[in-house]
Protein backbone atom coordinates (compact mmCIF):
# COMPACT_ATOMS: atom_id res chain seq x y z
CA UNK A 1 0.00 0.00 0.00
CA UNK A 2 1.37 3.13 -0.80
CA UNK A 3 1.79 6.40 1.43
CA UNK A 4 -1.17 7.83 -0.27
CA UNK A 5 -3.30 5.07 0.45
CA UNK A 6 -2.05 4.88 4.31
CA UNK A 7 -3.05 8.81 4.89
CA UNK A 8 -6.41 9.03 2.57
CA UNK A 9 -7.76 6.01 5.24
CA UNK A 10 -7.01 7.81 8.30
CA UNK A 11 -10.14 8.99 8.88
CA UNK A 12 -11.65 5.90 8.55
CA UNK A 13 -12.57 4.32 12.27
CA UNK A 14 -11.03 1.01 12.85
CA UNK A 15 -12.90 -1.94 13.19
CA UNK A 16 -11.18 -3.24 16.32
CA UNK A 17 -13.28 -6.31 16.25
CA UNK A 18 -12.55 -7.62 12.44
CA UNK A 19 -8.82 -6.78 13.62
CA UNK A 20 -8.75 -8.57 16.91
CA UNK A 21 -10.51 -11.55 14.38
CA UNK A 22 -6.80 -11.93 12.87
CA UNK A 23 -5.48 -12.55 15.92
CA UNK A 24 -6.35 -16.37 16.98
CA UNK A 25 -4.10 -16.24 20.55
CA UNK A 26 -6.65 -13.55 21.74
CA UNK A 27 -9.73 -16.03 21.25
CA UNK A 28 -8.96 -18.41 24.34
CA UNK A 29 -9.08 -17.94 28.00
CA UNK A 30 -6.86 -18.03 31.03
CA UNK A 31 -8.18 -19.42 34.69
CA UNK A 32 -11.56 -19.58 32.62
CA UNK A 33 -11.64 -15.99 32.14
CA UNK A 34 -11.86 -14.10 28.34
CA UNK A 35 -8.02 -13.01 27.59
CA UNK A 36 -7.53 -9.43 27.82
CA UNK A 37 -4.19 -9.13 26.99
CA UNK A 38 -2.21 -5.93 27.75
CA UNK A 39 1.52 -6.78 27.81
CA UNK A 40 2.14 -4.91 24.28
CA UNK A 41 4.92 -2.99 25.41
CA UNK A 42 7.33 -6.21 25.95
CA UNK A 43 5.55 -8.23 23.43
CA UNK A 44 2.69 -7.75 20.53
CA UNK A 45 1.19 -10.33 19.10
CA UNK A 46 0.77 -11.78 15.59
CA UNK A 47 -1.77 -11.55 12.52
CA UNK A 48 -2.75 -15.21 11.11
CA UNK A 49 -0.95 -13.68 7.81
CA UNK A 50 2.31 -13.48 9.95
CA UNK A 51 2.07 -17.06 10.65
CA UNK A 52 1.09 -17.98 7.60
CA UNK A 53 4.13 -16.76 6.14
CA UNK A 54 6.73 -17.87 8.02
CA UNK A 55 4.55 -21.77 7.90
CA UNK A 56 4.96 -21.18 3.97
CA UNK A 57 8.29 -19.98 3.70
CA UNK A 58 9.24 -22.77 5.70
CA UNK A 59 7.00 -25.40 3.42
CA UNK A 60 7.85 -24.01 0.71
CA UNK A 61 11.30 -21.97 -0.13
CA UNK A 62 13.78 -22.22 2.64
CA UNK A 63 17.51 -22.66 2.13
CA UNK A 64 20.26 -20.34 2.59
CA UNK A 65 20.26 -17.03 1.51
CA UNK A 66 22.52 -15.09 -1.08
CA UNK A 67 24.76 -17.71 -2.63
CA UNK A 68 22.99 -20.87 -4.21
CA UNK A 69 22.64 -21.10 -7.54
CA UNK A 70 19.06 -23.23 -6.78
CA UNK A 71 15.35 -22.38 -7.10
CA UNK A 72 15.30 -22.75 -3.38
CA UNK A 73 18.04 -20.58 -2.76
CA UNK A 74 17.01 -18.01 -5.42
CA UNK A 75 13.19 -17.91 -3.50
CA UNK A 76 14.78 -17.33 -0.38
CA UNK A 77 16.77 -14.74 -0.92
CA UNK A 78 14.03 -12.53 -2.63
CA UNK A 79 11.80 -13.44 0.03
CA UNK A 80 14.41 -12.18 2.63
CA UNK A 81 15.38 -9.01 0.61
CA UNK A 82 11.63 -8.44 -0.32
CA UNK A 83 11.72 -7.97 3.62
CA UNK A 84 14.15 -5.55 3.72
CA UNK A 85 12.85 -3.37 0.74
CA UNK A 86 9.80 -3.66 2.96
CA UNK A 87 11.34 -2.39 5.67
CA UNK A 88 13.05 0.18 3.57
CA UNK A 89 10.18 1.79 2.74
CA UNK A 90 8.16 1.46 5.87
CA UNK A 91 10.45 3.95 7.40
CA UNK A 92 11.44 5.62 4.08
CA UNK A 93 15.10 5.31 4.40
CA UNK A 94 16.36 6.23 1.07
CA UNK A 95 17.82 3.10 0.56
CA UNK A 96 17.92 -0.63 1.46
CA UNK A 97 21.81 -0.21 2.19
CA UNK A 98 21.05 1.54 5.22
CA UNK A 99 18.73 -1.33 6.63
CA UNK A 100 20.67 -4.03 8.81
CA UNK A 101 18.68 -6.81 10.30
CA UNK A 102 19.75 -8.22 13.69
CA UNK A 103 18.09 -10.20 16.22
CA UNK A 104 16.32 -7.03 17.84
CA UNK A 105 16.45 -3.97 19.70
CA UNK A 106 19.26 -5.24 21.69
CA UNK A 107 21.68 -6.14 19.05
CA UNK A 108 21.50 -2.94 17.17
CA UNK A 109 22.30 -0.91 20.11
CA UNK A 110 25.31 -3.33 20.79
CA UNK A 111 25.96 -3.10 16.92
CA UNK A 112 26.22 0.97 17.12
CA UNK A 113 28.00 0.37 20.68
CA UNK A 114 30.98 -1.87 18.92
CA UNK A 115 31.30 -0.42 16.08
CA UNK A 116 30.82 3.17 15.78
CA UNK A 117 31.95 3.66 19.12
CA UNK A 118 35.17 1.70 18.18
CA UNK A 119 36.73 4.55 18.00
CA UNK A 120 35.54 6.24 21.14
CA UNK A 121 38.49 7.15 23.50
CA UNK A 122 38.89 8.90 26.97
CA UNK A 123 37.61 12.29 27.09
CA UNK A 124 34.20 11.13 24.81
CA UNK A 125 31.18 11.21 26.26
CA UNK A 126 27.96 9.39 25.28
CA UNK A 127 24.51 11.43 25.99
CA UNK A 128 21.73 8.87 27.29
CA UNK A 129 18.45 9.96 29.61
CA UNK A 130 17.17 9.14 32.79
CA UNK A 131 14.28 7.00 31.13
CA UNK A 132 16.11 4.38 28.82
CA UNK A 133 15.22 0.65 28.62
CA UNK A 134 18.82 -0.92 30.04
CA UNK A 135 19.83 -2.00 26.47
CA UNK A 136 20.23 1.62 25.74
CA UNK A 137 22.12 2.05 28.87
CA UNK A 138 24.05 -1.01 29.32
CA UNK A 139 26.21 -1.28 25.95
CA UNK A 140 27.58 2.71 26.25
CA UNK A 141 28.93 1.45 29.85
CA UNK A 142 30.37 -1.32 28.40
CA UNK A 143 31.96 0.89 25.60
CA UNK A 144 32.91 3.10 28.40
CA UNK A 145 34.90 1.01 30.08
CA UNK A 146 36.48 -0.74 27.02
CA UNK A 147 37.11 2.73 25.46
CA UNK A 148 37.55 5.38 28.78
CA UNK A 149 34.39 7.29 27.50
CA UNK A 150 32.11 8.70 29.71
CA UNK A 151 28.53 8.57 29.98
CA UNK A 152 25.93 11.30 30.35
CA UNK A 153 22.21 11.23 31.69
CA UNK A 154 19.90 14.07 31.02
CA UNK A 155 17.43 14.07 34.05
CA UNK A 156 13.50 13.81 33.85
CA UNK A 157 10.71 15.24 35.78
CA UNK A 158 7.93 14.34 38.08
CA UNK A 159 5.56 13.25 35.31
CA UNK A 160 8.02 11.11 33.34
CA UNK A 161 9.38 13.91 30.84
CA UNK A 162 12.82 14.29 29.60
CA UNK A 163 14.01 17.62 30.34
CA UNK A 164 15.51 18.79 26.81
CA UNK A 165 17.29 22.08 28.11
CA UNK A 166 18.94 19.47 30.22
CA UNK A 167 19.95 17.25 27.77
CA UNK A 168 20.89 20.12 25.39
CA UNK A 169 23.25 21.77 27.89
CA UNK A 170 25.26 18.47 28.41
CA UNK A 171 25.84 18.42 24.47
CA UNK A 172 29.74 19.45 24.14
CA UNK A 173 32.37 19.11 22.16
CA UNK A 174 33.00 16.00 23.83
CA UNK A 175 29.59 14.50 22.75
CA UNK A 176 30.40 11.24 20.01
CA UNK A 177 26.47 10.41 20.08
CA UNK A 178 23.31 11.14 21.92
CA UNK A 179 21.02 7.88 22.20
CA UNK A 180 17.43 8.63 23.13
CA UNK A 181 14.70 6.45 23.24
CA UNK A 182 11.88 7.84 20.60
CA UNK A 183 9.09 6.56 23.75
CA UNK A 184 10.02 5.34 27.04
CA UNK A 185 8.75 1.36 27.64
CA UNK A 186 8.25 2.34 31.56
CA UNK A 187 6.43 5.86 31.15
CA UNK A 188 5.07 6.03 28.06
CA UNK A 189 6.32 9.34 27.34
CA UNK A 190 6.83 10.24 23.46
CA UNK A 191 10.22 12.31 23.67
CA UNK A 192 10.28 15.61 21.57
CA UNK A 193 13.10 13.85 19.35
CA UNK A 194 12.61 16.21 16.41
CA UNK A 195 13.88 18.77 18.59
CA UNK A 196 16.50 16.78 20.41
CA UNK A 197 18.08 15.75 16.14
CA UNK A 198 17.66 19.57 15.45
CA UNK A 199 20.06 20.05 18.59
CA UNK A 200 22.37 17.59 18.26
CA UNK A 201 23.32 18.16 14.43
CA UNK A 202 23.16 21.67 15.31
CA UNK A 203 26.36 20.33 17.34
CA UNK A 204 27.66 17.79 14.63
CA UNK A 205 26.70 15.20 17.22
CA UNK A 206 24.76 11.99 15.54
CA UNK A 207 22.00 10.64 17.23
CA UNK A 208 20.63 7.31 17.63
CA UNK A 209 17.00 6.51 18.18
CA UNK A 210 15.57 3.35 20.34
CA UNK A 211 12.37 3.04 18.68
CA UNK A 212 11.45 -0.46 20.31
CA UNK A 213 8.23 1.10 22.05
CA UNK A 214 7.68 3.72 18.87
CA UNK A 215 8.06 1.07 15.53
CA UNK A 216 4.35 0.13 16.36
CA UNK A 217 2.34 2.81 17.56
CA UNK A 218 3.13 5.93 15.41
CA UNK A 219 4.37 5.86 11.56
CA UNK A 220 8.11 6.23 11.74
CA UNK A 221 10.06 8.39 8.49
CA UNK A 222 13.61 8.30 9.31
CA UNK A 223 14.39 10.83 6.72
CA UNK A 224 11.76 13.37 8.02
CA UNK A 225 13.08 12.66 11.78
CA UNK A 226 16.95 12.91 10.08
CA UNK A 227 18.02 10.68 12.92
CA UNK A 228 21.41 8.45 11.99
CA UNK A 229 20.56 5.47 13.41
CA UNK A 230 16.97 3.53 14.81
CA UNK A 231 16.57 0.76 16.50
CA UNK A 232 13.73 -1.26 16.66
CA UNK A 233 12.24 -4.95 16.90
CA UNK A 234 10.03 -7.20 15.30
CA UNK A 235 8.46 -8.57 17.82
CA UNK A 236 6.98 -5.71 19.47
CA UNK A 237 5.23 -4.57 15.93
CA UNK A 238 3.37 -8.05 15.29
CA UNK A 239 6.28 -9.84 13.48
CA UNK A 240 8.76 -12.64 14.91
CA UNK A 241 11.11 -12.87 18.03
CA UNK A 242 14.46 -12.50 17.10
CA UNK A 243 14.06 -10.23 14.10
CA UNK A 244 15.12 -6.57 14.31
CA UNK A 245 16.35 -3.99 12.59
CA UNK A 246 19.37 -1.05 12.99
CA UNK A 247 18.69 1.50 10.25
CA UNK A 248 21.78 3.73 9.72
CA UNK A 249 22.88 6.87 7.45
CA UNK A 250 24.65 5.39 5.05
CA UNK A 251 27.53 8.06 5.16
CA UNK A 252 28.00 6.86 8.86
CA UNK A 253 27.51 2.55 8.17
CA UNK A 254 29.93 3.20 5.51
CA UNK A 255 32.74 4.70 7.83
CA UNK A 256 32.01 1.62 10.67
CA UNK A 257 34.20 -0.88 10.68
CA UNK A 258 32.41 -4.52 10.49
CA UNK A 259 31.80 -6.05 14.20
CA UNK A 260 31.09 -9.28 13.66
CA UNK A 261 33.09 -11.42 11.36
CA UNK A 262 31.84 -14.51 9.58
CA UNK A 263 30.07 -15.33 6.46
CA UNK A 264 28.13 -13.49 4.47
CA UNK A 265 29.88 -10.27 5.48
CA UNK A 266 32.68 -10.47 3.20
CA UNK A 267 33.32 -10.28 -0.53
CA UNK A 268 36.62 -12.04 -0.77
CA UNK A 269 38.79 -13.84 1.99
CA UNK A 270 42.60 -15.39 2.39
CA UNK A 271 44.85 -15.73 5.28
CA UNK A 272 46.74 -12.43 4.19
CA UNK A 273 43.99 -10.40 3.27
CA UNK A 274 39.71 -10.11 3.59
CA UNK A 275 37.80 -7.77 1.60
CA UNK A 276 34.31 -7.01 3.29
CA UNK A 277 30.79 -7.18 1.58
CA UNK A 278 28.85 -4.06 0.83
CA UNK A 279 26.41 -2.49 2.89
CA UNK A 280 24.17 -3.58 4.64
CA UNK A 281 25.56 -7.10 4.52
CA UNK A 282 29.40 -6.01 6.12
CA UNK A 283 27.03 -6.19 9.03
CA UNK A 284 25.82 -9.21 9.07
CA UNK A 285 27.43 -11.89 9.66
CA UNK A 286 26.68 -15.52 9.41
CA UNK A 287 23.12 -16.83 8.00
CA UNK A 288 20.64 -14.26 8.88
CA UNK A 289 17.00 -15.21 10.38
CA UNK A 290 15.38 -15.55 7.26
CA UNK A 291 12.16 -16.95 8.62
CA UNK A 292 12.16 -14.14 10.87
CA UNK A 293 12.90 -11.15 7.99
CA UNK A 294 10.05 -13.39 5.98
CA UNK A 295 7.56 -12.51 9.11
CA UNK A 296 8.26 -8.90 9.80
CA UNK A 297 7.87 -8.59 6.09
CA UNK A 298 4.28 -10.09 6.45
CA UNK A 299 3.67 -7.90 9.80
CA UNK A 300 4.69 -4.91 7.65
CA UNK A 301 2.20 -5.43 5.18
CA UNK A 302 -0.89 -6.51 7.74
CA UNK A 303 0.35 -2.81 9.46
CA UNK A 304 0.16 -1.09 6.43
CA UNK A 305 -3.11 -2.63 5.37
CA UNK A 306 -4.47 -0.63 8.54
CA UNK A 307 -2.00 1.85 8.44
CA UNK A 308 0.20 3.76 10.93
CA UNK A 309 -1.73 6.83 11.03
CA UNK A 310 -5.56 5.26 12.04
CA UNK A 311 -3.26 2.97 13.79
CA UNK A 312 -1.78 5.93 16.26
CA UNK A 313 -5.46 7.24 16.45
CA UNK A 314 -7.21 4.62 17.48
CA UNK A 315 -4.41 3.82 20.86
CA UNK A 316 -4.45 7.15 21.69
CA UNK A 317 -8.35 7.36 21.63
CA UNK A 318 -7.88 3.82 23.69
CA UNK A 319 -4.99 5.11 25.73
CA UNK A 320 -7.27 8.55 26.92
CA UNK A 321 -9.83 6.07 28.03
CA UNK A 322 -7.74 3.96 30.03
CA UNK A 323 -6.26 6.87 31.47
CA UNK A 324 -9.64 8.30 32.23
CA UNK A 325 -10.98 4.99 33.68
CA UNK A 326 -7.90 4.82 36.23
CA UNK A 327 -7.70 8.28 37.42
CA UNK A 328 -10.66 7.56 38.37
CA UNK A 329 -10.16 4.63 40.77
CA UNK A 330 -9.17 6.27 44.50
CA UNK A 331 -6.39 4.54 45.33
CA UNK A 332 -4.60 4.18 42.08
CA UNK A 333 -0.96 6.07 41.51
CA UNK A 334 -0.32 7.08 38.15
CA UNK A 335 3.64 6.79 37.48
CA UNK A 336 3.98 8.62 34.00
CA UNK A 337 1.61 11.59 33.42
CA UNK A 338 3.51 13.43 30.47
CA UNK A 339 2.19 15.52 28.36
CA UNK A 340 2.71 13.42 25.65
CA UNK A 341 2.28 9.57 25.95
CA UNK A 342 2.11 6.31 23.77
CA UNK A 343 0.77 3.20 24.63
CA UNK A 344 1.58 2.83 28.50
CA UNK A 345 -0.02 2.75 31.27
CA UNK A 346 2.25 2.30 34.54
CA UNK A 347 0.69 2.54 37.72
CA UNK A 348 0.28 1.57 41.24
CA UNK A 349 -2.41 0.73 44.01
CA UNK A 350 -1.74 1.58 47.37
CA UNK A 351 -0.83 -1.16 49.59
CA UNK A 352 -0.96 -3.86 46.60
CA UNK A 353 2.80 -4.73 46.19
CA UNK A 354 2.71 -5.13 41.72
CA UNK A 355 3.60 -8.97 41.43
CA UNK A 356 0.42 -9.39 43.75
CA UNK A 357 -1.50 -7.36 41.81
CA UNK A 358 -0.29 -9.03 38.31
CA UNK A 359 -1.10 -12.43 39.77
CA UNK A 360 -4.59 -11.33 41.03
CA UNK A 361 -5.04 -9.59 37.37
CA UNK A 362 -3.96 -12.70 35.96
CA UNK A 363 -7.25 -14.84 37.55
CA UNK A 364 -9.44 -12.63 35.99
CA UNK A 365 -7.48 -13.03 32.40
CA UNK A 366 -5.71 -10.00 32.46
CA UNK A 367 -2.52 -9.94 31.34
CA UNK A 368 0.24 -7.19 32.64
CA UNK A 369 3.74 -6.16 33.20
CA UNK A 370 4.88 -5.96 36.59
CA UNK A 371 8.11 -4.78 38.03
CA UNK A 372 11.01 -2.71 37.20
CA UNK A 373 10.46 -2.85 33.54
CA UNK A 374 14.67 -3.15 32.52
CA UNK A 375 14.41 0.36 33.42
CA UNK A 376 15.60 0.25 37.21
CA UNK A 377 16.63 4.33 37.44
CA UNK A 378 13.40 5.16 36.23
CA UNK A 379 11.85 3.31 39.29
CA UNK A 380 14.52 4.90 41.71
CA UNK A 381 13.89 8.11 40.25
CA UNK A 382 9.86 7.95 41.67
CA UNK A 383 11.28 5.77 44.86
CA UNK A 384 9.20 2.66 43.84
CA UNK A 385 10.57 -1.23 43.34
CA UNK A 386 9.04 -1.54 40.17
CA UNK A 387 5.29 -0.86 39.05
CA UNK A 388 2.23 -2.25 37.28
CA UNK A 389 1.77 -1.40 33.71
CA UNK A 390 -0.63 -1.92 31.10
CA UNK A 391 0.66 -1.10 27.77
CA UNK A 392 -1.95 -1.08 24.83
CA UNK A 393 -2.05 -2.15 20.93
CA UNK A 394 -4.72 -1.54 17.92
CA UNK A 395 -6.29 -4.83 18.81
CA UNK A 396 -7.12 -4.00 22.38
CA UNK A 397 -10.62 -2.41 22.78
CA UNK A 398 -12.18 -0.77 25.73
CA UNK A 399 -13.45 -3.98 27.22
CA UNK A 400 -9.78 -4.95 27.61
CA UNK A 401 -9.13 -1.64 29.90
CA UNK A 402 -13.17 -2.35 31.64
CA UNK A 403 -11.69 -5.96 32.72
CA UNK A 404 -8.78 -4.19 34.02
CA UNK A 405 -10.41 -1.94 35.86
CA UNK A 406 -12.79 -4.48 37.29
CA UNK A 407 -9.49 -6.85 38.17
CA UNK A 408 -8.27 -3.90 39.96
CA UNK A 409 -11.70 -3.45 41.84
CA UNK A 410 -11.26 -7.02 42.84
CA UNK A 411 -7.66 -6.96 43.88
CA UNK A 412 -8.45 -3.86 46.24
CA UNK A 413 -11.37 -5.76 47.81
CA UNK A 414 -8.62 -8.51 48.31
CA UNK A 415 -6.01 -6.61 49.76
CA UNK A 416 -8.03 -3.49 51.75
CA UNK B 1 -5.83 -25.95 34.06
CA UNK B 2 -6.33 -28.84 35.74
CA UNK B 3 -4.26 -29.00 39.00
CA UNK B 4 -3.40 -25.27 38.37
CA UNK B 5 -6.77 -24.04 38.36
CA UNK B 6 -6.84 -22.95 41.82
CA UNK B 7 -8.78 -19.81 42.92
CA UNK B 8 -7.47 -16.64 44.77
CA UNK B 9 -8.68 -17.39 47.57
CA UNK B 10 -6.09 -20.47 47.49
CA UNK B 11 -2.97 -18.42 46.70
CA UNK B 12 -3.89 -15.50 48.81
CA UNK B 13 -5.46 -17.40 52.47
CA UNK B 14 -6.73 -15.58 55.03
CA UNK B 15 -3.58 -16.48 56.58
CA UNK B 16 -1.04 -14.99 54.24
CA UNK B 17 -2.97 -11.77 53.91
CA UNK B 18 -3.00 -11.45 57.79
CA UNK B 19 0.99 -11.96 58.17
CA UNK B 20 1.72 -9.64 55.18
CA UNK B 21 -0.35 -7.05 56.64
CA UNK B 22 0.81 -7.22 59.85
CA UNK B 23 4.09 -9.32 59.69
CA UNK B 24 5.65 -10.60 63.12
CA UNK B 25 9.18 -9.86 64.31
CA UNK B 26 8.97 -7.03 61.76
CA UNK B 27 12.16 -4.66 62.67
CA UNK B 28 16.03 -5.08 63.43
CA UNK B 29 16.45 -6.53 67.38
CA UNK B 30 19.05 -4.44 69.40
CA UNK B 31 21.69 -7.40 69.46
CA UNK B 32 21.81 -9.51 66.66
CA UNK B 33 24.49 -12.60 66.30
CA UNK B 34 23.79 -13.57 63.08
CA UNK B 35 22.63 -11.83 59.65
CA UNK B 36 22.25 -11.61 55.71
CA UNK B 37 20.25 -9.66 53.15
CA UNK B 38 18.16 -11.56 50.28
CA UNK B 39 17.55 -9.84 46.97
CA UNK B 40 15.40 -10.68 44.40
CA UNK B 41 16.81 -8.97 41.25
CA UNK B 42 13.68 -9.54 39.35
CA UNK B 43 11.18 -8.13 41.26
CA UNK B 44 13.20 -6.13 43.47
CA UNK B 45 12.16 -7.69 46.92
CA UNK B 46 14.85 -7.38 49.76
CA UNK B 47 14.91 -8.90 52.80
CA UNK B 48 17.03 -8.97 55.78
CA UNK B 49 16.71 -11.33 58.95
CA UNK B 50 18.42 -11.07 61.73
CA UNK B 51 19.13 -13.95 64.20
CA UNK B 52 20.30 -13.97 68.25
CA UNK B 53 21.83 -17.07 68.61
CA UNK B 54 22.45 -18.60 72.01
CA UNK B 55 24.17 -21.53 72.39
CA UNK B 56 22.77 -23.73 69.59
CA UNK B 57 19.35 -21.76 70.23
CA UNK B 58 17.75 -19.55 68.24
CA UNK B 59 16.75 -17.32 70.71
CA UNK B 60 15.14 -14.65 67.79
CA UNK B 61 14.15 -14.71 64.50
CA UNK B 62 13.75 -11.22 63.11
CA UNK B 63 13.20 -9.29 59.68
CA UNK B 64 13.20 -6.35 57.78
CA UNK B 65 12.35 -5.72 53.62
CA UNK B 66 10.07 -4.83 51.36
CA UNK B 67 8.65 -7.11 48.92
CA UNK B 68 5.16 -8.70 47.70
CA UNK B 69 2.34 -10.07 50.18
CA UNK B 70 3.87 -13.74 49.67
CA UNK B 71 7.40 -12.68 50.34
CA UNK B 72 6.52 -10.64 53.44
CA UNK B 73 4.16 -13.41 54.47
CA UNK B 74 6.66 -16.24 54.32
CA UNK B 75 9.22 -13.98 56.43
CA UNK B 76 6.62 -13.53 58.95
CA UNK B 77 6.12 -17.26 58.76
CA UNK B 78 10.00 -18.23 59.01
CA UNK B 79 10.98 -16.27 61.80
CA UNK B 80 7.48 -17.42 64.28
CA UNK B 81 8.91 -20.86 63.03
CA UNK B 82 12.32 -20.28 63.50
CA UNK B 83 12.52 -19.00 66.42
CA UNK B 84 13.56 -21.20 69.76
CA UNK B 85 14.63 -23.89 67.15
CA UNK B 86 18.25 -25.51 67.39
CA UNK B 87 20.45 -24.18 64.85
CA UNK B 88 20.27 -27.49 63.03
CA UNK B 89 16.41 -28.21 63.54
CA UNK B 90 16.15 -24.43 61.63
CA UNK B 91 18.56 -25.98 58.97
CA UNK B 92 16.05 -29.12 58.45
CA UNK B 93 12.66 -26.73 58.52
CA UNK B 94 14.34 -24.56 55.67
CA UNK B 95 14.86 -28.11 53.52
CA UNK B 96 10.99 -29.09 54.31
CA UNK B 97 9.75 -25.53 52.97
CA UNK B 98 12.29 -25.98 49.54
CA UNK B 99 10.92 -29.42 49.08
CA UNK B 100 6.90 -28.36 49.87
CA UNK B 101 7.55 -25.55 46.49
CA UNK B 102 9.52 -27.86 44.58
CA UNK B 103 7.77 -31.47 44.28
CA UNK B 104 4.43 -30.65 46.50
CA UNK B 105 5.66 -32.32 49.09
CA UNK B 106 3.29 -31.79 52.36
CA UNK B 107 5.78 -30.11 55.82
CA UNK B 108 5.88 -32.05 58.02
CA UNK B 109 6.50 -30.29 61.30
CA UNK B 110 4.31 -28.71 63.75
CA UNK B 111 6.30 -25.66 63.50
CA UNK B 112 5.57 -25.22 59.82
CA UNK B 113 1.97 -24.85 60.01
CA UNK B 114 1.36 -21.63 58.89
CA UNK B 115 3.77 -22.04 55.90
CA UNK B 116 1.42 -24.74 54.59
CA UNK B 117 -1.30 -21.45 53.57
CA UNK B 118 1.81 -20.95 51.07
CA UNK B 119 1.95 -24.28 49.72
CA UNK B 120 -0.31 -23.32 46.61
CA UNK B 121 2.21 -20.82 45.76
CA UNK B 122 4.34 -23.55 43.74
CA UNK B 123 1.68 -23.83 41.20
CA UNK B 124 2.91 -20.09 40.47
CA UNK B 125 6.76 -20.17 39.21
CA UNK B 126 7.62 -17.23 38.96
CA UNK B 127 6.50 -16.64 42.23
CA UNK B 128 7.90 -19.49 44.31
CA UNK B 129 11.28 -17.05 44.54
CA UNK B 130 8.97 -14.66 46.42
CA UNK B 131 7.99 -17.59 49.13
CA UNK B 132 11.80 -18.65 49.17
CA UNK B 133 13.71 -15.71 49.38
CA UNK B 134 13.36 -15.24 53.22
CA UNK B 135 14.19 -19.07 54.22
CA UNK B 136 16.94 -19.06 51.47
CA UNK B 137 18.59 -15.52 53.48
CA UNK B 138 17.72 -17.53 56.54
CA UNK B 139 19.92 -20.12 55.72
CA UNK B 140 22.96 -17.80 54.33
CA UNK B 141 22.92 -15.92 58.17
CA UNK B 142 23.11 -19.61 59.55
CA UNK B 143 26.17 -20.60 57.59
CA UNK B 144 27.48 -17.36 58.43
CA UNK B 145 27.75 -16.01 54.32
CA UNK B 146 27.31 -12.36 55.03
CA UNK B 147 27.61 -11.66 51.30
CA UNK B 148 24.36 -10.65 49.84
CA UNK B 149 22.16 -13.13 48.81
CA UNK B 150 20.64 -13.45 45.40
CA UNK B 151 17.51 -15.32 43.92
CA UNK B 152 19.65 -15.46 40.66
CA UNK B 153 22.92 -17.09 41.69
Amino acid sequence: MTKSAIHTSVHEPLDVEKIRADFPILHQTVHGCRLAFLDNAASSQRPQSVIDAISHYYEHDHANVHRGVHTLSHRATDAFEGARRKVQQFINAASTSEIVFTSGTTEAINLVAASFGHAFSAGDEILISYMEHHSNIVPWQLLCERTGATLKVAPINESGELLVDRLVDLMSEATRLVAITHVSNALGTVNPVDQIVAAAHARDIPVLLDGAQAIAHTPIDVQSLDCDFYAFSGHKMCGPTGIGVLYGRESLLERMPPWQGGGEMILRVSFEDTVYNRLPYKFEAGTPNIAGAVGLGAAIDYLNTIGMCRIESYENDLLRYATEQLSAIENVRLIGTAAHKAGVISFLIDNIHPHDLGTVLDHQGVAIRTGHHCAMPVMDFFGVPGTARASIAFYNSRQDIDQLVAGLAVATGMFA
Amino acid sequence: MNEQANSLQDIYRKKVLEHSRQPHNFGRPADVDQEATGFNPLCGDKVSIYLQISGNEIQKAAFEGTGCAICIASASIMTDALTGQPVEKAQQLGNQVHAMFKDGSAVQDEALEDMAALASVRHYPSRIKCATLAWTTAAAALSGDTKQVSTEN
